[in-house]
């Protein structure tokens, strides 16, 4: 209820932001703090959520994703589509039209070269750039003229929007980064600090991992914005103190990411001197189930490995009473509040792609006994503890370091002990926990535990290649030095043909079934992924900041240009 | 004396590489991945170039032997040039920080103003605060007073900085009228100037929380320190003797007493100093201040290791510095002491 | 959030005392036993040793027979309960999960009571022996005092989570779950805060060295070990008390940072540090869940602190019999 009446406030704030203002610069100064503190401004040379958001309000791509997953153009004219000529009808090239006389901030022409110069920027092999995958498939990008683009790809993609679309792909200056490719992207430093773009900002001063200063482009497109002449950008501290410094003491006008426990944020809003918004993606909270034995018995090549499939999680029926002790409702309520649903599938949204499946929301705890009890899981000792074959059900449960996640462990270690299941739980801090070292045991693609918890999402609206990580052979394994992304060890070659029906599928309404249908194959067909929370992402804005449209889809800060002071 | 200086001097030359190589180890062998910040959706492949871009594949020595060049060859050059104008270190690639892919001295430049300000100002507040009522409390030990400043002391030492600092906040910044003379800013602006008398009152006032919390905590070690140092001292000999001589109270504590408690006090202020650039971490956190502290722990955090190494290896230097400094004057203000 | 985690404190904590004036007569040389009944005679009558005493013991037995007469699960979750302030079914309110705060406190207490004393005593030692082997033999000095150098340059995070990635397992195995990460985290506690012990005292040996009651004892042809035990560590008992004092708090609070970090207890393990910081965002809706450990620790502190005192006091044939 709360969360419809502040989203309608927001609209309509949207909707009046035009006849609020009419100057460019008029508003003054506004006040951004993120509680990660961005540290380059060069999405390309850093996968950073930060680092995009940041560099979002000065570099920027030829489309983005708009609050509703839509596609609108930025530097484009309009969205290519097969229908409009495009996307070419064997969905193998796309052509852009870029919108004419557009400046970079330094005042000089942006043309298709700089599009081109950009693609050849990442592309490069010795670059190690972070955005990558967004041009995977791509087998030439060609300046047609200097206001048109075309990208041809090797195979038909159903999904052409990678590269360009959205805050991880903008456009660089080629004049700029010219010298910068390669191996030599590193040793950018003043341009990775300031990079010249075309968005409604221009870097003042960076100070790495602390501020950025920035003031309003004189360039932008459109005379009359942005509003604020000039915009501190603040990082650092932790969500706690960024939410307070909006939403009690009023010191800053837009707090990013406000993940807190829904009471402190509920205390937080009582100061009255901002709001929160809250807007969902696709980002789920999950626990997911280790196929295989992880067992510090077994030699280090076969540990965790397909070749020892687990002594307990393998039985599917032990897997899904495991899901049913879960009172998915009180996990929100303890974690996340008005900014969580519950949720029984991989992929939430968009809602095409997601499954309107809702069987797991209800806690079953007698259900579960009796499935454990048919699976012969017993406790015949008397301990309170299910055994089977003179083996206790045991099971251990990681996640990374993060007071919901350690509170999740707990309520659930609950639940599993309420049904005769003993729970280890172990924290792992989340730079180790989230890197790839393969030395390390605690990482959560070796998954040298049971059972682990962590969220995961997918990048635009298209879930195919999110929904292709489970493959059958994408398993971390020691002979990929442990890299790889399907973290259950999940192989089942019905799931891999219908993957390649969904890479050869291009009519949106039947890649919605085939993603609904490979969803629930690793949801509730076999338990292998259980889902538990919906995440939103919440941020709170000041009571005079107008203009804010929280978008889970792209950079939170995609419409920066029409922020505005809401005059009292 | 000068001789002693002279051998820890030319020792401090081997010790600190030999710390420059076990703190490498340490770091190579901790888990941990530089692109653990990088998000899920970036795929391992795209991440495995990524590292290679940062020089992870190459073998440890001679990341080890390219990081020992730059420090100690690259970085004093551009110094040079920096002071000189002069370009000896054009082109040369120096210890380049893997999160922000820039110079790590750059930003630890950048770093020491806020750190020195709030760390430095709180470190010799403390001192400031702890002298006095360590010495009243040695000279009036068990009266109202000393228990009073063993209790403050005590309490300021085991209650966590993580707690003061917020509760300072919630009381000053969020209680506060925004308007009044009491409201404190809860977060420290790093791009102040002060150029005038009203930037030099926003950055006073913006100092004040951090350094109100830093310094009770320093204050409260320092003055157990002062107290047990008067303490020893109070009821030796010595003193007896000048007050039967019939020397003025005053002048036996004072005079007598209090300059020979001050020796070890001295050395342990003196040890403590490399302290202050290191930051205080967590003070740094609560209000923003950014300093050298939270540079370091970020970038633990981020498995930055150029940045890691550097920085605590130029901690190590000033240990090492300090220590020697700490021993110099101990050998100076008490003469027994023989170091060779 | 890990200041006391990471080896930059802002101060080194302890204090060197006896370095200063010079000791005029010698150690008593009454036979061992009457010397110990002194110093307890003293230390009795040492009001505030005997307040401390008695806090700490009752810190002690609320912590490990207090679970017997309120026996609350500290780990029973009820969701209906969350966020309680004091009520008389949960006298110190409940937490987020809705577990009993006083069972927690509790529990907690039992932790961060072994750790903060065995971490604190490891610490001394280690200190201890590092400074008086230092100050004492010269031999020793150069290469002890670099060790220490090392140990105090030491970035604490990467070496803790070396250590977690080296001896978890193995420790785990040894000794099972619990007790593993406990002897874990105690040593890297003790492992890493010794340094400040070892300098001061080694100062204070230096000191002492020259002193003539020790050129006395030499020429009567003590060894080397009979100096260190009966003349040299009984007058820089000093120092070891200011630093066991502040050891404590500081291993309490260093405890609560390393289970923050995800490399202390598992999450399921409540502590006074973890307690602590845990309720430090809720300070505005329930207070006494902030209050309630930060007294706990305080009053830990300060009782060892009178306790120390105390001791110091009954140690110093000075003071004994004024």
């Amino acid at each position: 209820m709360k969360l419809k009446t502040v989203l309608l406030g927001a609209a309509a704030a949207f909707a009046m932001a035009p006849a609020a203002m009419a100057e460019r610069g008029a508003d003054g100064h506004v006040n951004v703090i993120y509680w990660q503190a961005p540290s380059i401004l060069n999405p390309y040379l850093s996968g950073g959520t930060k680092d995009i958001e940041s560099s979002s309000i000065i570099l920027e791509p030829l489309g983005r994703y708009d609050p509703d997953g839509n596609l609108v153009p930025f530097l484009a004219t309009e969205i290519p589509t097969v229908e409009n000529g495009g996307v070419s009808e064997d969905l193998t090239s796309i052509t852009w039209k870029i919108k004419p006389d557009l400046l970079w901030s330094d005042g000089t022409a942006f043309t298709a070269d700089d599009v081109v110069f950009t693609a050849a920027y990442c592309m490069d092999p010795e670059g190690g750039c972070a955005q990558l995958s967004k041009f995977n498939g791509i087998k030439t990008v060609e300046a047609v003229d200097p206001l048109t683009v075309k990208i041809t790809f090797e195979t038909p993609q159903p999904n052409p929007y990678g590269a360009f679309m959205g805050g991880q792909s903008p456009i660089l200056q080629k004049a700029q980064f010219e010298n910068c490719t390669g191996g030599r992207a590193a040793e950018c430093t003043e341009a990775n600090f300031n990079p010249i773009g075309t968005g409604p900002f221009v870097v003042d001063e960076f100070k790495p991992n602390d501020v950025i200063s920035l003031s309003a482009n004189p360039n932008y497109r459109d005379p009359a914005k942005p509003a604020f002449a000039t915009m501190t950008f603040k990082g650092g501290g932790d969500a706690t103190a960024a939410g307070r410094a909006v939403l009690e003491t009023g010191e800053f006008d837009y707090a990013w990411n406000l993940q807190l426990a829904p009471e402190v944020l509920e205390q937080m809003a009582k100061g009255g001197k901002g709001e929160t918004v809250t807007a969902y993606g696709t980002l789920v909270e999950r626990i997911e189930m280790n196929l295989t034995d992880p067992s510090p018995d077994l030699a280090p090549d076969i540990r965790a490995t397909v070749a020892a499939p687990h002594p307990i999680l393998s039985d599917l029926n032990v897997r899904k009473a495991l899901s049913m002790a879960i009172d998915r409702e009180i996990l929100v309520e303890i974690g996340y509040g008005s900014a969580g649903r519950a949720t029984c599938n991989l992929v939430p949204a968009p809602e095409m792609y997601a499954s309107p499946n809702q069987d797991c929301i209800p806690q079953d705890i007698e259900g579960a006994k009796a499935l454990l009890d048919e699976a012969g899981w017993t406790d015949s000792d008397g301990d309170g503890i299910r055994d089977k074959d003179g083996k206790k059900f045991h099971l251990l449960f990681q996640s990374s370091t993060n007071a919901v996640r350690q509170n999740f462990q707990d309520a659930i270690k609950a639940w599993w002990g309420e049904i005769g299941v003993e729970t280890e739980l172990r924290n792992v801090s989340g730079s180790v926990f989230f890197g790839g070292d393969a030395g390390s045991p605690d990482t959560f693609q070796k998954f040298y535990a049971d059972v682990e918890m962590y969220a995961n999402n997918f990048d635009g609206t298209d879930p195919q290649a999110y929904l292709a990580q489970y493959r059958c052979g994408n398993e971390p394994k020691p002979s990929s030095q442990w890299q790889g992304e399907n973290i259950n060890r999940f192989c089942d070659p019905a799931y891999d043909a219908l993957l390649d029906e969904l890479a050869k599928t291009g009519e949106l309404e039947k890649r919605g079934e085939i993603a609904k249908r490979l969803n629930e194959m690793l949801t509730k067909d076999t338990y292998t992924i259980v889902p538990l929370v919906d995440r939103g992402r919440v941020s709170g804005h000041s009571n005079t900041l107008g203009g804010v449209a929280l978008n889970t889809w792209d950079s939170e800060l995609w419409n920066v240009a029409d922020w505005y002071r809401i005059k009292e | 004396m000068l001789n002693f200086t002279i051998r820890r001097l030319i020792i401090a030359v081997p010790t600190l590489l030999f710390i420059a190589v076990v703190i490498f180890g340490l770091l190579q062998l901790a888990p941990g991945d530089p692109m653990a910040q990088v998000p899920l959706t970036v795929p391992p492949e795209v991440k495995e170039r990524m590292r290679e871009a940062l020089g992870l594949g190459q073998p440890i020595h001679i990341q080890f032997w390219k990081w020992l060049v730059q420090f100690f060859w690259v970085e004093p050059q551009v110094l040079i040039d920096h002071i000189f104008g002069s370009h000896f270190a054009d082109g040369k690639l120096r210890v380049l920080s893997w999160q922000t892919r820039s110079p790590v001295m750059d930003i630890v430049v950048q770093r020491m103003p806020q750190t020195l300000w709030v760390v430095g100002m709180s470190y010799i507040v403390g001192i400031l605060i702890a002298l006095p009522i360590g010495i009243y409390s040695a000279y009036r030990q068990y009266s109202i007073f000393d228990q009073l400043g063993t209790f403050i002391a005590m309490i300021g030492f085991s209650v966590p900085t993580f707690f003061t600092g917020v509760l300072l906040i919630v009381i000053f910044s969020v209680n506060m009228d925004h308007g009044s003379f009491w409201w404190f800013p809860s977060i420290y602006d790093t791009t102040l100037k002060v150029t005038d008398w009203a930037s030099f009152g926003q950055q006073i006032r913006q100092m004040a929380m951090p350094v109100t919390v830093l310094a009770l905590y320093n204050a409260a070690q320092i003055s157990r320190f002062m107290r047990a140092s008067m303490l020893d001292n109070l009821n030796q000999d010595y003193v007896r003797t000048a007050r039967a001589k019939g020397v003025g109270e005053r002048a036996v504590v004072m005079v007598h007493v209090l300059r020979n408690s001050l020796i070890p006090v001295v050395t342990v202020i003196a040890l403590g100093v490399p302290q202050v650039f290191g930051g205080a971490i967590i003070t740094e956190q609560v209000f923003k201040v950014n300093g050298l502290g939270q540079l370091l722990i970020g970038a633990i955090e981020a498995n930055d290791l150029p940045m890691v190494q550097t920085l605590t290896f130029i901690f190590a230097v000033l240990i090492v510095l300090f220590n020697l400094i700490a021993d110099v004057l101990y050998g100076i203000l008490d003469p027994r002491i023989r170091y060779d | 959030m890990t200041e006391p985690t990471h080896t930059p404190k802002p101060v080194a904590p302890t204090g060197a005392t006896l370095a200063g004036g010079p000791l005029p007569e010698p150690m008593p040389s009454a036979p061992p036993r009457s010397q110990w009944v002194d110093v307890w005679h003293q230390f009795r009558h040492h009001k505030g040793a005997m307040a401390g005493g008695i806090v700490f013991l009752f810190i002690v037995l609320a912590v490990f027979l207090g679970p017997y007469l309120w026996d609350l699960d500290p780990s029973k979750i009820d969701f209906r309960a969350r966020n309680n302030g004091p009520t008389w079914a949960h006298p110190f309110g409940t937490d987020q999960l809705g577990r009993d705060m006083m069972a927690r406190l509790m529990a907690g207490g039992q932790v961060s009571l072994a750790v903060g004393i065995t971490a604190m005593l490891l610490a001394l030692f280690l200190g201890s022996l590092v400074g008086i082997l230092a100050g004492y033999f010269r031999r020793l000095d150069n290469i002890l005092m670099r060790i220490t150098d090392l140990f105090l340059a030491l970035p604490l995070l990467p070496l803790l989570l070396v250590m977690v990635l080296l001896f978890r397992e193995p420790l785990s195995a040894t000794f099972g779950i619990e007790t593993g990460i406990f002897i874990l985290i105690v040593t890297a506690i003790g492992v890493t805060s010794w340094m400040p012990t070892a300098r001061i005292v080694r100062g204070d040996v230096l000191a002492l060295k020259e002193r003539e009651f020790v050129l006395a004892a030499r020429s009567i042809g003590t060894t080397n070990l009979m100096m260190i035990l009966r003349h040299i560590l009984p007058n820089v008992i000093s120092p070891i008390v200011v630093s066991a004092t502040l050891g404590i708090a500081n291993a309490i609070i260093t405890e609560s940072a390393l289970s923050f970090l995800g490399l202390g207890f598992p999450p399921d393990f409540p502590t006074w540090g973890r307690l602590l910081f845990d309720a430090v965002d809720y300070m505005q809706q329930n207070p006494e869940r902030v209050v309630m450990p930060g007294i706990a620790i305080s009053l830990t502190v300060l009782s060892v602190n009178y306790l120390g005192d105390g001791l110091r006091d009954a140690l110093d044939p000075r003071i004994r019999g004024r």
